[in-house]
């Protein structure tokens, strides 16, 4: 045999084994699962996860449009990798399941922001909000988090976090004030409402919750304060 | 070269010299029939190149201070990050390394281009996808997926555009009068049919039904670390191979050595890309897979290491005077300081505390820009005077473009790494009462670091690029002694 075709099959072989092991392997794995159902007298009384639509879904395509996967990652690692329970950013690791329906999850690589995988959990919704000045919400509820997205420094005061001013408008006030207007200054006669897109993305943002227990992984039973 | 072929290789046996072994005038009917289709592809690979380093600085800049153009969307830091990576991977790191691609399978094939046609077409169908690649990013379209943000339509075209100049290379390939492929070869068709592969399979991986959500990750995941360190790295490598040996004119140190390293490279690297996802939601025995495969690789670092400093042992002195083995030997000592960073930061011990900072960046520009990029300068320095018919105009140019990238590169990727040491540490600390974004504040004088850093390249890449505008217009010294920093002979004033 020439030493060409040598080289030819090795590197075809070598390739074809990478994508066995790395992808062909996971899929079989992985490719069945489904969500976990939990039965009360034969009748399904929980499922988990389910499909997102609406406004998640709407959101979620915000939250990949605006490219927020690049600051905020949406996993958390056990206590052998990193302190993300220590630091309450999750009652236990996120495992496979929980990222069932999401074409592709968003994982994300970098925290250059905290991490968002139970930024929609109940824990986190009802923790008091934290140091702000100017604008003090009981909860981190939907105004909460609009106005985060239009000035993150009203909230908390050295948020490395952009500005999303894109996703409202600002326009003068005809009749009576916006129930959606943001508690924000502005020009006299004039309001700040979020667009669609920003209703959508507050309301993915507040479905973002993987704290629902799952049996293949163990649910820590301290709750901490998110930091 | 036949000999290699029949006799029993005793171990130091040095490689056959690349392609010296025929005459002056056929090199040169080469170099002839591959100039249009080369000079196309390394053109616009430079203008990718300049435009990824606007975007990298105000990427860089935005890291530091999140308002800057914070009201212009298609510029905020979500969309040009992901624009940025794409641009210096796709637009710079493909076009300028298939430009090196195809004139060294010319030049060691022993063999004219024909249709240069198809390699043109094919360069501008990747164009097109790609420009409408990265309008769509910043557009706010894109997949989704980490490092393969661009849309699938694009995606196709840029494929599509791709197999052509595939196809064409195995024509060569094929047409060699050279039948003995050249180390440097081995590496260049390795990288040739690696990438559409991962590529393509990662798209349909998120197209396909019944692939769940992880797996999607996983597989673009596998197929952006094959990108970096199978597409990249081999052709880097390839073109180390064929230059040190050519520009200090003596034959690779040691041929055994060149085939462990190669073969170690295309069974291990592939198998790498879950480090990516480690400690994530994916089954640990992958993770466990890629850190085994990623310490195997130890193999390759070291062995090719040794063999390119065994083969310019003595010769070190040419890093004074000739332009491209600055740039080619900086480059391929980065090689190995990237990769021995990267199979220490796989280690779990490791990789728990720098997962999710900015080390990983700082890691990726080691290999893309202070290894490939400058391993690929060397390699454009050296063949564009052969196929314009001049030689560059100024060696203080040359060495400026050096310094630039050279300590801008090394500069930005230190303060990443640093960076990203700095925040991994503070967070590990089990008591630490401090808030997330307390924490983050501990890398922010690196990040001024790395604003400086992209100063420095963009000035490098300015002098570079208005040199390769020069040398297009045959505006040079004459043709026939490459341009040098310093004459051979006076190494002793330095």
């Amino acid at each position: 045999m020439k030493r060409s075709t040598y080289l030819l099959a090795g590197i075809v072989g070598s390739f074809a084994f990478s994508t066995f092991a790395l992808v062909l392997v996971p899929q079989m794995q992985l490719g069945g699962m489904q969500p976990q159902f939990a039965e009360d007298e034969g009748k399904i009384v929980d499922i988990y996860p389910i499909e997102n639509r609406g406004i998640v879904e709407a959101g979620r395509e915000v939250y990949i449009s605006e490219g927020c996967v690049y600051c905020h990652s949406q996993q958390v690692r056990d206590e052998q990798n990193g302190s993300d329970l220590e630091r309450g950013w999750g009652v236990r690791r996120t495992v496979a399941r929980d990222y069932l329906f999401d074409s592709p999850p968003l994982l994300g690589s970098s925290r250059i922001g905290p991490d968002l995988a139970n930024a929609g959990s109940a824990k986190w919704r009802n923790e008091p909000a934290d140091e702000n000045f100017g604008y003090k919400p009981a909860k981190r509820d939907e105004a909460w988090e609009l106005l985060h997205l239009y000035n993150p420094r009203v909230i908390i005061k050295e948020s490395n976090m952009p500005a999303y001013r894109n996703l409202f408008v600002e326009r003068k006030i005809s009749g009576q004030r916006s129930d959606d207007a943001l508690d924000v200054p502005t020009k006299d006669g004039w309001e700040v409402v979020p667009t669609a897109e920003a209703k959508a993305l507050a309301g993915y943002l507040l479905s973002l919750d993987k704290s629902h227990a799952l049996k293949e992984v163990k649910t820590a039973a301290a709750e901490v304060v998110a930091k | 070269m036949t000999a290699v072929d029949t006799a029993p290789i005793p171990t130091t046996a040095p490689a056959p010299a690349a392609d010296t072994a025929y005459p002056a005038a056929e090199r040169a009917a080469i170099d002839d029939s591959a100039r249009w289709p080369v000079l196309f592809f390394f053109g616009n690979g430079l203008l990718w190149l300049m435009l990824a380093t606007v975007f990298g600085l105000i990427a860089a800049i935005e890291l530091y201070s999140p308002n800057f153009l914070s009201g212009v969307p298609f510029l905020s830091y979500g969309r040009i990050w992901p624009a940025f990576t794409n641009t210096i991977s796709f637009g710079w790191g493909s076009l300028a390394g298939l430009g090196v691609t195809i004139w060294l399978l010319a030049r060691l094939g022993r063999v004219r281009v024909k249709f240069p046609g198809v390699l043109v077409t094919g360069a501008v169908f990747w164009q097109v996808g790609l420009t409408y690649g990265i309008i769509g990013i910043l557009g706010g379209k894109t997949t989704g997926l980490e490092g393969l943000e661009i849309p699938t339509g694009s995606a196709v075209l840029m494929l599509l555009g791709y197999l052509l100049v595939v196809l064409w290379a195995f024509l060569l390939f094929g047409f060699r009068s050279q039948t003995t492929p050249f180390i440097s070869v081995w590496y260049l068709i390795a990288a040739l049919l690696w990438f559409p592969w991962s590529f393509a399979l990662a798209h349909a991986a998120h197209l396909l039904p019944n692939v769940p959500g992880v797996v999607q990750s996983l597989v673009a995941a596998w197929a952006s670390q094959n990108f970096l360190n199978v597409w990249l790295t081999a052709i880097g490598l390839a073109a180390a191979y064929y230059l040190i040996p050519k520009v200090i004119n003596r034959p690779v140190h040691s041929y055994n050595l060149a085939v462990y390293g190669f073969w170690s490279f295309i069974l291990f690297a592939g198998l790498t890309g879950a480090v990516r996802l480690s400690g994530g939601p994916i089954p640990a025995w992958v993770v466990t897979l890629s850190i085994s495969a990623s310490i195997l690789l130890l193999v390759q670092i070291v062995t090719v290491t040794t063999n390119l400093v065994l083969t310019m042992r003595g010769q070190f002195h040419m890093v004074y005077h000739s332009p491209t083995i600055r740039f080619t030997f900086f480059g391929a000592i980065a090689f190995t300081v990237s990769s021995v960073i990267g199979l220490f930061a796989s280690l779990r011990s490791v990789d728990s505390i720098v997962h999710f900072t900015q080390f990983q960046n700082g890691l990726t520009q080691l290999v893309i820009y202070s290894f490939f990029s400058m391993v690929i300068f060397g390699a454009i320095y050296y063949i564009l005077p052969r196929l314009v018919g001049c030689e560059w105009l100024s060696s203080s140019m040359i060495s400026l473009h050096f310094w630039g990238a050279a300590y801008g590169g090394g500069l930005l990727a230190l303060s990443l790494l640093f960076s990203g040491l700095a925040t991994g540490y503070t967070l590990a600390e089990p008591d630490s009462a401090a808030r997330y974004i307390q924490i983050l504040e501990t890398s922010s004088p690196y990040l001024v670091g790395a604003i400086f850093g992209w100063v420095l390249i963009a000035l490098g890449h300015l002098v570079f690029g208005l040199h390769f505008l020069l040398m297009l217009l045959r505006i040079g010294q004459p043709g026939g002694e490459p341009t040098l920093f310093v004459p051979v002979g006076e190494e002793e004033k330095h």
